[in-house]
């Protein structure tokens, strides 16, 4: 996979006024990319979600967002990462109805379900980054069970 | 970029009184402290009013995460316990199948189509003879 050519932008995560920013970020990144308006929808409300986890649990931390390109496909990468305690069982924090906090514990669960790829990479006590990836026309190659 | 340039703190948004019905209309992108704020107006003007109901109106918003998600459903639950309804109103398409596929379907709310059809349903409501019962007889 490939950064194509754009916008790629590196945005902080220390605030509620940060999230409102990164929602905007990335639905413009979306729209100049042609996603369509149910895509935007989702891959903005991912964005959301996974943006507040860091907030929240990882006691802040950044959003790297950068067009893509695969196989002819062009897509949207985002990465948030903080420096926080790291999540301790997975699989646990991925299923529905889990929360640690005063959530619904939607969040990381539901925002797996609105982008085409995704991958946490947590180490305890080290920091959390999780990396999504959405494709403009749907994911270029059958897509992988992660 | 449709979306309102955002406050740099968490605004307040206007609680409208209208007949037996409260009206907020929700724009562009919310800060979390606004979304948290409003479900305190919303519950003490409910309180203090008594309306029959409550109608949130959506259609300025792009999106719905968990946490606004959370926010409707507590109002909701909050204004029943203050003997109104929670209607919610004029949901963008997008935002109703990201909220699904997210896993969020708001139980507990109820919906219209627009403000307008959502303020003439809590209308019915309160002016049918049979109000009473189908009250007790809903969860």
């Amino acid at each position: 996979m490939q950064t194509a050519g754009g916008v790629s932008a590196c945005l902080p995560i220390h605030s509620d006024l940060d999230l409102v920013w990164v929602r905007q970020h990335v639905r413009q990144a979306a729209a100049q990319l042609g996603f369509g308006l149910v895509a935007q929808t989702k891959l903005v409300t991912a964005a959301s979600e996974l943006a507040r986890n860091t907030l929240v649990h990882g006691g802040g931390g950044q959003m790297e967002c950068a067009p893509v390109s695969r196989g002819g496909g062009q897509g949207l990468r985002l990465s948030f990462s903080d420096e926080g305690p790291g999540i301790p069982d997975l699989d646990q924090a991925l299923r529905d109805g889990y929360t640690s906090g005063e959530g619904l514990g939607m969040g990381l669960g539901g925002a797996r379900r609105l982008v085409h790829e995704f991958h946490v990479d947590s180490r305890q006590g080290r920091g959390t980054t999780v990396t999504v990836t959405s494709w403009v026309s749907g994911p270029p190659r059958p897509r992988e069970e992660q | 970029m449709t979306g309102a340039f955002p406050s740099p703190y968490g605004g307040q948004l206007p609680v409208l009184r209208i007949g037996d019905v409260l009206l907020v209309t929700l724009q562009g992108d919310l800060h979390d402290g606004t979304a948290e704020q409003l479900q305190e107006d919303v519950s003490e003007a409910a309180a203090d009013s008594r309306v029959k109901g409550v109608v949130i109106d959506l259609s300025g918003v792009e999106i719905v995460d968990s946490f606004l998600g959370r926010v409707l459903s507590d109002i909701a639950a909050k204004t029943r316990l203050l003997a109104a309804e929670t209607v919610v109103a004029g949901m963008r398409p997008a935002v109703a199948i990201t909220l699904v596929e997210l896993g969020l379907t708001l139980p507990g709310l109820r919906t219209a189509l627009s403000s307008d059809e959502a303020i003439r349903l809590l209308g019915e409501v309160s002016i049918s003879p049979r109000h009473e019962r189908t009250r007790q007889e809903s969860p």
